[in-house]
C-alpha cells in the first residue's frame, strides 16, 4: 500500500500491444505533443471506460467518476512536465491505470486518517446494485457479482478486475501492480476460485 | 482452470463488469472558457462542472485570450477549452440581479480564502463593507489584512462582490482590477460614493439612528429620519446604541 512515491511512468516496448491501439496510441500522444490541452481529450475519451471500470470495481462505489476524474487531471499535470520524448514513450493504459491505483491508495489511506470524509468506507462499500437498465437488459447479476468481486482481498480483486473485466495482457497487469507475472497469475486464479465458490453458493441460495 | 481461458463462463461475466462512465469525463476534468459581456467592457470566463472559476476584464489581459489561458493554467493546472454556452444565469447576474445564484468554484483555494469569499457574498449589492467587518463574519477579527490578501486574489471578482469591501476608513481601497474600476462598479450598483467619500473624509465610520447604529450604506441607516455620524464602535456604545442586525457593524 505504500507506493504513493513511486514515479507515475511505466514503461514497456510497443510490441506488447495489439498494432491497431498502438497505432491509435502514437496519434494521440502525437497530438498531445502538438498541442496538450487540445490534445488531451483524446486521451480521456479513449481511456475513460477503462479507467472508470476499475475505478468502479475495485471498490470505489459511487465514488468511481470521481476517482477516475481525479486520475485524469494527474495525468495531465504530469504531461505538463514532460518533455516530448518522454511523452511519445508513455504507454498510455498501463500510465493511467497506475496513477488510478496510486490515486486510490493515496484516497483511501488519506481517509482512514479522516474517518469523516466521503471515502473513509472505499474498501467495504459494495458494488452499485443492478441498474432499471441491467434488470431490463435481464444482466442484473452484475450488481451481486460486482459486490462479490468488491469483497476479495485486494490483490486478488486488482489481478481479476485487471485482467478479467478490462482484459488486459498479464505482462501489462504485472507492469500496473509491479509485482512479477507468477504472482499476477496466482492472485487471478486464486481470485476467480473464489469467485467461483461464492458465486455458485449465491446462486443455489 | 488458469483464468487464461477465455471461454470461462465466469470470466466473461466479469467482462460484463466493464462500463462506461455516467458521464464524458473531459466535463470533469477540462475547464470551459467564452467571452462575454460585463460591466466594466468585455470580460473572460472560464468554468467547470462545480460552476464559475475564473473571470477576468479582457482590459486585464490585454484583450488577449492566450494570456487570460496561460494565467488559468497557472492558477489551476487544468486543460481549457472554448466553450459555446455561458453558464446558466451569468448574463443575468453580470447585469445585476440574482449574482448570489451563480454556481462558483472555489476548489483551487484555501479554506480561509473560501471563508472570505462566502462571507463577501453576503454583501448586499449598493453596499460597502470595511474588511474589518469580513474578519469579523468568518470568526477571524484579527485576519484583517490577510482578509484583503485573499479578496486581492478572489478569483471571480462581480459574481462575488469584492469590490463592495473597502478600507476601514471609509476610504474605497485596492482593487483586482485597479481603483478606478471599483469605484466605477459602486456607482453601477447606485451606491452613494460621494457620501462615502465625505464621510470618510469627516471619519465617520457609522451612522447612528433610533437606537442603533450601522454601516453608512446600510438600508437602515439610508431611511433613517435622524442620522448622526460616529467615528468610532466605542463613541457608539457610549451614545447607548447597539448594533445594527442588518448590518452587523463590526470594527
Amino acid at each position: 500500500m505504500c507506493n504513493a512515491g513511486r514515479p507515475l511512468g511505466v514503461y514497456l516496448s510497443m510490441d506488447d500491444l495489439p498494432e491497431s491501439d498502438a497505432d491509435n496510441d502514437a496519434v494521440m500522444l502525437a497530438a498531445i505533443v502538438e498541442d496538450i490541452d487540445a490534445g488531451f481529450a483524446g486521451m480521456v475519451r479513449a481511456y475513460q471506460r477503462v479507467v472508470y471500470s476499475v475505478a468502479l470495481r475495485v471498490g470505489a462505489g459511487a465514488d468511481a467518476d470521481d476517482l477516475a476524474a481525479e486520475c485524469f487531471l494527474r495525468a495531465y499535470r504530469a504531461l505538463l512536465g514532460y518533455d516530448r520524448s518522454r511523452i511519445l514513450a508513455l504507454r498510455p493504459r498501463s500510465w493511467l491505470l497506475t496513477i488510478l491505483l496510486n490515486t486510490w491508495r493515496n484516497t483511501v489511506r488519506g481517509a482512514s486518517r479522516r474517518p469523516a470524509v466521503a471515502m473513509a468506507d472505499v474498501p467495504e462499500r459494495p458494488a452499485p446494485g443492478p441498474t432499471v437498465e441491467d434488470v431490463v437488459t435481464g444482466s442484473e447479476t452484475r450488481g451481486e457479482l460486482g459486490a462479490l468481486v468488491s469483497a476479495l482481498p485486494e490483490n486478488q480483486r486488482l489481478a481479476v478486475v485487471l485482467r478479467h473485466v478490462v482484459e488486459l495482457p498479464v505482462a501489462e497487469i504485472a507492469a500496473v501492480m509491479r509485482i512479477p507475472e507468477g504472482t499476477v497469475k496466482s492472485h487471478v486464479s486464486r481470485g476467480l476460485a473464489r469467485l467461483r465458490e461464492q458465486y455458485a453458493k449465491e446462486v443455489v441460495r | 482452470m488458469t483464468g487464461e481461458d477465455s471461454h470461462d463462463p465466469l470470466a466473461l461475466r466479469l467482462g460484463g463488469l466493464a462500463v462506461a462512465p455516467p458521464r464524458d469525463l473531459t466535463g470533469s476534468v477540462y475547464g470551459d472558457w467564452t467571452r462575454v459581456d460585463g460591466p466594466v467592457g468585455e470580460l473572460l470566463v472560464a468554468f467547470t462542472e462545480v460552476g464559475v472559476s475564473y473571470i477576468r476584464t479582457a482590459a486585464s489581459v490585454g484583450d488577449d485570450d492566450d494570456t487570460f489561458r496561460e494565467r488559468f493554467h497557472a492558477l489551476f493546472q487544468r486543460p481549457l477549452r472554448r466553450a459555446s454556452d455561458v453558464p446558466a444565469g451569468l448574463r443575468q447576474a453580470l447585469r445585476g440581479h440574482g449574482a448570489a445564484g451563480v454556481a462558483v468554484d472555489l476548489r483551487v483555494l484555501t479554506p480561509f480564502e473560501r471563508d472570505v469569499l462566502t462571507a463577501t457574498r453576503e454583501i448586499p449589492t449598493g453596499q460597502t463593507r470595511p474588511y474589518a467587518w469580513v474578519a469579523h463574519a468568518i470568526g477571524r477579527p484579527k485576519a484583517v489584512r490577510a482578509v484583503g490578501t485573499a479578496l486581492g486574489n478572489n478569483p471571480v471578482p462581480l459574481l462575488i462582490p469584492c469590490h463592495r469591501v473597502t478600507r476601514s476608513d471609509g476610504s474605497l481601497g485596492q482593487y483586482v482590477f485597479g481603483a478606478e474600476v471599483k469605484e466605477r462598479l459602486l456607482r453601477a450598483e447606485e451606491t452613494n460614493v460621494d457620501e462615502l467619500l465625505d464621510l470618510a473624509r469627516s471619519r465617520v465610520a457609522y451612522v447612528g439612528s433610533g437606537g442603533v447604529y450601522c454601516y453608512p450604506t446600510c438600508t437602515r441607516a439610508r431611511t433613517a429620519a435622524d442620522p448622526r455620524g460616529l467615528r468610532t464602535l466605542a463613541a457608539a456604545r457610549a451614545a447607548g446604541l447597539r448594533p445594527c442586525e442588518l448590518c452587523t457593524p463590526a470594527g
